[in-house]
Parts: structure tokens; sequence; C-alpha cells
């Protein structure tokens, strides 16, 4: 242990308002500073026999959990039990260490994403949405999308200046890629939840490609988002940017005008 | 129960003419199935003839039979009367030898006319007798292993299984039998429902679910028979009718003694953007199949909810268990098969919320006092904090008790975070347990004033719904489907996936599987079907 974290868990007594409010090193905390405690649970493929606590505390000690209180076992049946422990983790987290993903545009609120993108376009900015390959889970989509929205946000069909042009569930790249020349698309957005054998990643790479083919002097700004993307993955899948799960439709047209006001200049 | 002696004072005649409403606005729509057909519809027509398997590619043969016919002579007259004519000229041993010649370009198919064409009727009306005496025998059988085995008494408990292969699937749902499930739903592979044909075959691989498969089904039920003899009570399993080969689907789970199956008569129009008028037509005909069946049909109201705010929507939800209930009516189902659906996902932070969710289950349930009513549990919000969510999961319970629903879904804690661990669903089904234990007969006991919020929210919810069925009637269905009116998505009469696989019938369409299913053949095929 540095001598920082154990001044953290032991403050000096003249910092010790500041400290106690930023520490830089921490502990798990259940009532007390510093008192490191967690709770978990967690099965066993064992039967709940004479051995089956003893394992369990002996799972959570190997886990960094000491001393590991085994708090409920019950068996789920003859072949497995489950248990709830209850125990001090050994654990210090410097918070320095703790990497930040900053975001990189402002959220606007709808009335400026309006003016904005009349300034910048003078005209209403099109997006087209699909969810492609086998996908047919058109819920993401249309979260961001439909006037319904989520999370209590209204989607991008509420917007004014944006116009929304949903093509649904299992759209074919070819087929998107003629509709967002056909519609002179400022951006295309792209749904995937179906992540077996990577297909998210490989229709991607396929829509980014194509895309690019056939808007050579510069293609539609392309976004996707999925519950099991990388947000870090955008030059790797050739695509400008990618949303994980919770996106809100507020974020995504935010990110369209930053994007789009970038390009302008 | 009936409405009148009900616990929310609702006023008959304003029930009657609910109901009233619910049938002029389906009539049209009904009249669209009667008139038309689908290449899915025809496929299922054969297919109760017997035919199975697949070419090299995986494609039904069902498929290549009536594609080729389809492209000769079209579908306006239905596919009965060229295969079977076809079938008369002694040159192929049977439907999958007509089909693989056909696939292969070498058979020319024609309308028949004259004595060719009443001897092609009575053939096919034979051929598919079969089938339907097969969906028939099915029907006693569960009827005898429920006499024998013993019913479990309601809520019957609903587990879901999806692994994507069904060796794995088969010891889940026996597992999830021995843990308390009455009801196991294997949920389908994604996409499934946009496929133009049925695979075939035994599948191992599927994206979140299990493809529905007739070797599928008939594996599944078999591990469900075994564990059912070793529970000493039947354990029913759930499939999938939906989607673009939703007669089909019907047809085989028919074949194969599923006992309940997902069927709405909207949902694959609202969520999988299917053509309005194909899934009409289509259902119409997968609900005859379920009717003679004996399959208790699950609607999928719970959807609407998941999309559009549950307040604000409740009324969606009564309006399309209405149209649900009458399409289901007309094509021959009985008030037992109808597991019209509904679900819990008011937001919970709202005062209130516990009185609303009552209100709106009670109402479902005063307004179908015979329906089994299969009762959704929370997921829009359930946020990944699984110790509050356990705590709605228990009140969407108590909700399900008070109000007597008949099938309950368990709600796992993990809802949108993961699939359930082997945890999760102990601790759910001790949920589920404690809750019906606890509270014993309580719904007995439960008469809320008629002046409370409760019981005005029931009124409240009962009127919208019969101002948007006015406006429905009004509109016409499809065009207020086309206008977003449930679940907030706007589907259009022409658009969506299908409808290039819908044909007008013309006068002299003929289907011996509607002719039976409609009770107009049954002197000419008692001995098929006896």
């Amino acid at each position: 242990m540095t001598s920082e974290a154990l001044s953290a868990l032991h403050p000096a007594p003249g910092d010790a308002a500041a400290v106690a409010r930023h520490p830089r090193h921490v502990r798990a905390y259940g009532d007390t500073t510093g008192d490191g405690m967690v709770q978990l649970s967690f099965t066993l493929p064992i039967p709940h026999d004479a051995r089956a606590e003893g394992a369990a505390q002996m799972f959570a000690r190997k886990m960094g959990i000491d001393p590991a209180m085994v708090v409920h076992a019950k068996a789920m049946g003859p072949d497995f039990t489950f248990f709830v422990v209850y125990g001090r983790s050994s654990v210090i987290l410097d918070l320095a260490e703790v990497p930040v993903v900053e975001r990189e545009f402002p959220i606007l609120p709808a009335n400026e994403i309006n003016l904005t993108i009349r300034s910048i376009l003078n005209r209403r900015l099109t997006v087209i949405g699909a969810c492609v390959g086998t996908d047919a889970h058109t819920v993401g989509i249309d979260a961001i999308l439909n006037v319904k929205g989520f999370a209590g946000e209204k989607g991008l069909e509420y917007y004014r200046e944006i116009k929304v042009v949903n093509l649904g569930a299992q759209v074919l790249v070819p087929d998107l890629v003629a509709r967002a020349r056909a519609e002179n698309a400022d951006a295309v957005l792209v749904s995937q939840v179906v992540t077996q054998k990577d297909a998210h990643l490989t229709n991607t790479r396929e829509l980014s490609a194509a895309l690019t083919a056939a808007f050579p002097h510069g293609r539609p700004l392309l976004v996707v988002g999925g519950p099991r993307f990388d947000p870090a993955m955008t030059a790797e899948l050739g695509v400008d940017r990618i949303f994980s799960k919770g996106t809100t439709p507020g974020e995504v047209a935010s990110y369209l005008v930053h994007a789009l006001a970038g390009g302008v200049q | 129960m009936t409405a009148a002696e009900g616990k929310l004072g609702l006023d008959p005649e304003v029930v009657r003419t609910a109901r009233r409403l619910a049938e002029r606005a389906a009539q049209p729509v009904i009249e669209l199935a009667r008139t038309h057909s689908t290449v899915s519809v025809e496929r299922a027509v054969v297919r109760l003839a017997g035919i199975t398997g697949a070419d090299a590619e995986g494609i039904p043969w069902v498929n290549r039979l009536v594609d080729s016919v389809r492209d000769q002579v079209g579908l306006e007259y239905g596919v009965a009367l060229p295969v079977w004519a076809a079938l008369a000229t002694g040159d192929y041993p049977g439907l999958t030898a007509l089909a693989r010649e056909a696939a292969a370009g070498g058979v020319t198919f024609r309308l028949p006319t004259g004595h060719a064409a009443e001897r092609a009727r009575r053939a096919s009306l034979r051929a598919v007798a079969g089938g339907v005496a097969r969906v028939d025998a099915n029907r006693r059988q569960r009827e005898e292993m429920i006499a024998g085995l013993g019913d479990p008494p309601k809520p019957w408990i609903y587990l879901i299984v999806a692994t994507g292969d069904i060796y794995e699937d088969m010891p889940q749902a026996q597992a999830a039998a021995r843990e308390g499930a009455d009801i196991v739903a294997v949920i389908r592979s994604t996409g499934q429902s946009l496929l133009d044909y049925v695979p075939e075959g035994a599948t191992r691989e599927g994206y979140a679910g299990t493809y529905a498969t007739q070797e599928n089904f008939r594996l599944m039920r078999t591990a469900l028979d075994e564990v059912s003899a070793e529970l000493g009570r039947y354990v029913r399993l759930t499939n999938y009718a939906s989607g673009l080969c939703m007669p089909e689907i019907a047809t085989l789970a028919g074949m194969e003694r599923l006992d309940m199956m997902l069927n709405d008569s909207m949902y694959g129009i609202i969520f999988r953007d299917i053509n309005p008028q194909r899934t009409f037509i289509d259902q119409r005909f997968s609900r005859q199949v379920h009717a003679r069946a004996g399959i208790v049909i699950n609607t999928g109201e719970d959807n609407y909810l998941t999309t559009a705010d549950a307040v604000d929507a409740a009324h969606t939800v009564i309006v399309s268990q209405l149209l649900n209930e009458h399409f289901g009516h007309e094509a021959g189902l009985a008030d037992w098969q109808l597991g019209l659906g509904h679900a819990f996902e008011i937001n919970p932070s709202l005062p209130d919320q516990f009185r609303l969710e009552l209100a709106h289950a009670q109402l479902v349930r005063e307004l179908f006092p015979d329906a089994p009513l299969k009762y959704m549990p929370p997921t829009k919000h359930m946020d990944g904090d699984v110790f509050f969510g356990y705590l709605l999961d228990a009140f969407f319970n108590l909700v399900g008790t008070i109000t007597g629903q008949g099938i309950i879904l368990v709600g796992m804690m993990t809802e949108g975070i993961v699939t359930p661990f082997l945890s999760d669903r102990d601790l759910a089904l001790k949920n589920v347990r404690y809750v019906r234990d606890a509270c014993g007969s309580l719904a007995e006991d439960f008469h809320p004033p008629r002046d409370g919020v409760i019981a005005t929210r029931a009124r409240q919810v009962l009127s919208e719904s019969i101002d948007l069925l006015g406006r429905i009637c009004d509109d016409g269905l499809l065009d207020a489907i086309a206008a977003g009116t449930f679940g907030i998505t706007k589907r259009p009469a022409t658009g969506g996936k299908g409808l290039d696989g819908v044909v007008a019938q013309a006068a002299g369409y003929y289907n011996p599987a509607t002719e039976i299913l409609e009770g107009r053949a049954h002197d000419e095929v008692q001995d098929e079907l006896s």
C-alpha cells in the first residue's frame, strides 16, 4: 500500500475534511469509511452439502474478499447452490487511474438543434435509419427515430428541421445505400442488436465500404448504435460515431448538429 | 362472473357497445381475409396434406411447389386444384416427388375443368383431411393426458427457454418444468418472422432463440411429455404463430400437439413491419387451425405498452383485445382459447402506479371473464437496479393474484440486462410462489369502492376505448393502423413485407382446408376424420 493510499484511509487531522470530500484513493463503502465491505451473490455447480458453504467462502476469498461471510446458501435442484456473501474487499482504487471518455459535443435543446440546422444547411437535415442484415430488432432505431422517442425524450421525427426516413428491419446494404443516394441523405443511422458471429461488425464494415463507394465526393455521416458496440472502434469500422446502450435521441441529434458544423468549418 | 356483477361497476350496456363497435371495425378486414389468400395459406394447405422436406439449399419443397404453381397458373384459384390435377396424371408417387419435379421445371400445371376439376377437388379434400385428422387426434391426446396427469391450478406459470440449440433447449425446458413452470415457451430465432419459409429439421444454431421447425416442435413436445409424466401434471408448450409463415406454423403446431401459440392480430404489422393485409389474411386461417387444434392463443397487447406510455395508451390495449376477441370468435376460437395479453408497464415513479395497474388488470378481467388472460411482467422500467426490479416483479405478481390472471409470465430482475442466470430464475419463481401462497384467495376480498380511484380509472379507460373504436369504425382499421394508432408506429396498408404474397380469390377459388375448418365438407370426409 502506498503512503498516499494509507493517508486516504487514515487522513491527517488537518486536511481531513478536504480529503474526505474528494479522496483520491477509495475502498468500497459499507457503513464506515474504509471498511471495504461488499456484497455479492453467485451460484456454484455443486450440491448444497457439508462442503458447500466452505467452497463459497473460499471462492469469495480468492476474489479478494476476506473475511467473507456466507449469509445465505440455497440448493437449486440437486446440482447447484446459490450463495449470498458479505465481506471485506482488499481493493484500493486510485481514482486518478480511472479512464473517462468525455463526450466531444454539447447536448443541445431541440429548438437550438433546429436553429443550427437551418442556419448551416438552409434546408432540412435528412436522416435515414435502418436495421441491416438479418437484424429484426427495430426497438433501438425506433427509439431514436420515432416521435415517441426514448427515456422521456422525443425521437428525431419530432425535430422540425430533421427529415426522417426509417426503413425498418432487415434492410439490405445495397437498398440502404440506394435510398441514401435518392434522398441525398446527410446521415445514415444503423442499429445492430444481433451480434452472433460478430454480424454487427461485419455488416457495419460492409455498409461503410458501400457508402464510401457510392458517394465519391464525401459520404453522409455514418452513425451506428447497439448494446454490444465498443464506442472506441469508429476508425476500425469506418464509421463516424458509435453509440452504445442507453443513448437518447437528444444525444444523437446533438451529435449530428455538432458533426455538421464541424464539416462546414 | 359477468361484467354485470363485477367489481368495477361497468355498465353492461357500455360493454355491449364496445363489442358492437369492435365487430363493426373488424368486419371489413374479415371480408378482406375471406376473399383473399396468401402464399403461406396455400403452403399450409399442402402441409396439411403431408408434404415435408427441403431441397439442398434448405428451401422447403412446399415453397418450391407453391412457387411453381404460382408462376404457371397463379394462385387465384388456390393451389389445390392444379396440384391434385397434376398428381392425377399418375406420373408422380406423391407430393414431395411432384415438388422435386416442379422445382426442376419438369411439371406443367393447369387449372383443371369439368370432371378433372371435380376429381382434383375430392382428392385434395381427402389428402388434407388426413392432416386435419392428425390435428384432431392430437387434441384428443392432449385432453386425455390432462385428464390422466392432472392440470395445474391457475395462474399458470410461464417460463421462456431459448438457447438456439434444440438439444440444449430440451433439458432446460425439463429443468424449468421441474422448477415449477406450467408452460414452457421456446423463443424463436431473431428474424424468423421475416423468413417466407419454415426451416426444416432439428436446428442447433439460432440467433437469440431457436428456429420454429416441425422437427423442433416434435422434439420439444416429446421432452415435455417425459417430464409431465415425471411431475404428474401436463406441461404446456408454446411457440409463435406470427410473421410471414403464420398459417404454416399454426398448422405444424396443430400437427405436433403444441398447446399455446402467440398469435396476435396486429403484432407483426406494428413491430415487424409485415404488410397489414398479409397479416390479417394469414391470421384468420391460423386461428381457424388453432380453433380446431384446441390451442390457446396468446395475443401481444403487452407490446404496445413497451413503445407507448402505459397510462396514455391503456385504452389501445383494450381496443386491441376487443378486436382480437372478435377476430378470434369469427375464426372459431372459444373464450377459453383467448389468452389476451396485457402488461404491468406503468412508470413506478408515478403516484398511484399500483392502483392504476390494478384498475387496468381488473378491467381486462371483467371485460373477458372467460378468457385465460396472459399477464406480462415489467420490462420497460427495469433499469439495471435488480433489487428494485425484484420488488417491482413482486407487485406485478400481486396484481396478477388480486385480479385473477390466468397465465403469468415470470418476471426476471435481470430483464433487459443479461440472459437470466439460473439463480435469477429460481428467485423469480420464489417471488411468484410467495405472493401466490401468501395471498391465497385475496381476490375474494378485493372490492374496490365504485367511486374510488381504481373503479373510476377502469371506467375511464373503457370510455376512452369506446371513443377510439368509434374513430376506427369511421376511418377503417387499416387506416387507423396507418395513422399510428397502435404502438405509435405508422404502418400503411400497402407498406411492409409480404404484400406480394397476397392474392385475391377468383370465382371458383378452392381451399380444401378452409372447407373442412369451416365445416362445409364434413359428410364428404367423415371416414378420413373419424
